[in-house]
């Protein structure tokens, strides 16, 4: 569905991105792993516009997205939940997910997604008055992944969904990957947290330095010794 | 001061800044949304006035369509604005926008100077707005009784197009957080030209009401009610609306009731809305409605 080609970035005199290429199958969980810096989010914000690549280029469905500008991108059905968050602190819950689905008409259809988020996440329709500022950090990354289903993407992008979240969320937000992929929607997935990533994983990709190193099935990488010893953290026997 | 003094007092502080506060809210939220003091509103404002004025005299309007007329091209204006000096500097330093907004408002001065003409006009008589109207021993202008009215029910549609429209939601957005309100699929773009042209229409409308109350035109008129707005939006609180409405009229008051109650500061009535600033700022950094955001991580 999405096919990344010799993708490479330049950050003032830095090569962020030195010509990645990967695919993202329709209905898959796909997911980048690597350090900090690696080139991660940059990937993600170059798919949806926000960075300008420097040569190569991003395709969804065989039709190239050079040149476009984010809201263009996301109209088509690409999303991103970015790093952070960056749900709107001063608007509330329901303004948040009315932004989310901005680029619609179908009022009916953006009730009944409206509806269909807050089954997924009861908590949110607890605080649909209240400021999204004013919620705790597990509730506003609820909050961002929601307003990012509210444009109902063909492909979901999140960036570091788990970050600084406890265990007992984190395990929440990656079963509602698996539920919202199970419901039809691909996803391309950014994390730090390697081992949850390859888990829910079809295929994951190993960013260094703005270059892919390893890539395979998620569950093979989740027992590659490479990976292991470099990103899950585990001593693999071998010295 | 007797009864009645104050109370023509009062009519003139609600009038003052009422026209405070619509100039005050261009500057608010073109602050909100790009974080830039846009220097040329008071000149925006001018314009307004000059576009109302020519429309009677040059082309024979009736008032009401003049008026209307002259509304509509600040707002174009405004966007024009935007358009031509801010736009082709979005990702560019700050400084270098302030920069352009100092040198646009010098160039539409200097401009205005050379097409008006620098010596002062004076607006046609309106019967409906010179009309003298007594309540007992008070007189006023009907100017004065109309002004604070439609600018009530002009601060009514705002609250509710930036509360209630979608395109208001875009705005609110745009102004929190640019790269994310781009993510929710907005043409940020669009929304900030709408802002301008919002603001730029407040302006026109502030700026007719203007030289209906105080009949007289130059090129340089919007210099200083633009500062004295600006400080209001600054003391209200500068990306807040309901600041700014707070702030002018918050100096409107100050300015009349000083006037009226120590007649022998009248020589430093300008210097009232200074004063405020300097202690309002030392009280609260933030403005009177501004708030010490924090941001959660």
């Amino acid at each position: 569905m999405l096919t990344i080609e010799n993708l490479s970035v330049h950050y003032g005199g830095i090569h962020a991105l030195q010509g990645i290429s990967f695919d993202v199958p329709e209905g898959k969980i796909v997911t980048l792993i690597g350090a900090n810096g690696a080139g991660k989010s940059t990937t993600l914000k170059s798919i949806v516009g926000l960075v300008k690549p420097s040569s190569g280029g991003v395709s969804l469905d065989g039709e190239p997205l050079q040149g476009l500008q984010t809201k263009d991108i996301v109209r088509k059905g690409i999303v991103l939940a970015p790093e952070g968050r960056r749900i709107f602190p001063n608007l509330t819950t329901e303004e948040n997910l009315a932004l989310g689905a901005f680029a619609r008409n179908d009022k009916d259809g953006v009730e009944e997604d409206k509806r269909k988020v807050f089954k997924l996440f009861p908590r949110l329709e607890e605080r649909r008055k209240q400021k999204a500022g004013t919620m705790s950090g597990g509730e506003q990354q609820m909050l961002a992944v929601a307003r990012a289903l509210m444009s109902r993407p063909k492909l979901l992008m999140m960036d570091e969904p788990s970050l600084g979240l406890a265990p007992i969320i984190v395990k929440m937000i990656f079963d509602i990957i698996r539920t919202i992929n199970a419901e039809g929607t691909t996803i391309l997935l950014v994390e730090q947290n390697a081992k949850a990533a390859l888990e829910v994983a079809d295929y994951g990709y190993v960013l260094e330095t703005g270059r892919i190193t390893f890539s395979g099935p998620g569950r093979e990488l989740l027992a590659d010794d490479r990976v292991r010893s470099a990103y899950l953290g585990e001593s693999t026997g071998k010295k | 001061m007797d009864i009645a003094t104050f109370f023509q007092q009062l009519t003139n502080a609600l009038s003052l800044g009422s026209l405070y506060a619509l100039i005050a809210i261009g500057y608010t939220m073109v602050y909100g949304i790009l974080r830039l003091i846009n220097f040329a509103h008071g000149d925006v404002f001018m314009l307004g006035a000059y576009f109302a004025f020519y429309a009677i005299t040059a082309f024979a309007m009736p008032w009401g369509v003049a008026f209307i007329v002259a509304i509509g091209l600040t707002g174009v204006f405004g966007m024009g604005l935007e358009r031509l000096a801010y736009r082709p500097l979005r990702d560019s330093p700050k400084i270098s926008v302030m920069i352009s907004a100092i040198g646009a408002s010098f160039l539409i001065e200097n401009v205005g100077i050379v097409l008006f003409g620098g010596r002062p006009k004076s607006f046609p008589s309106i019967a409906l707005f010179d009309t003298v109207v007594r309540f007992g021993s008070i007189s006023m202008l009907s100017v004065s009784l109309f002004i604070p009215v439609i600018t009530v029910v002009i601060l009514g549609i705002l609250l509710w197009i930036v509360n209630k429209t979608k395109t208001g939601l875009a705005m609110r957005a745009v102004s929190t957080d640019l790269d994310a309100a781009r993510l929710m699929a907005i043409d940020v773009n669009r929304t900030i030209s709408l802002t301008f042209g919002i603001g730029s229409i407040l302006a026109g409308i502030g700026g007719i009401m203007w030289t209906m109350k105080y009949p007289q035109l130059n090129p340089l008129m919007g210099i200083m009610p633009g500062l004295k707005c600006f400080i209001a939006a600054v003391i209200g609180g500068i990306g807040n609306i309901q600041g700014a409405v707070l702030g002018g009229f918050l100096l409107g008051f100050i300015e009349i009731m000083i006037v009226a109650f120590l007649p022998e500061l009248t020589g430093y009535r300008d210097a009232f809305a200074f004063v405020l600033l300097i202690v309002v700022l030392l009280a609260k950094p933030d403005g009177l409605l501004g708030k010490n955001q924090t941001v959660k991580v």
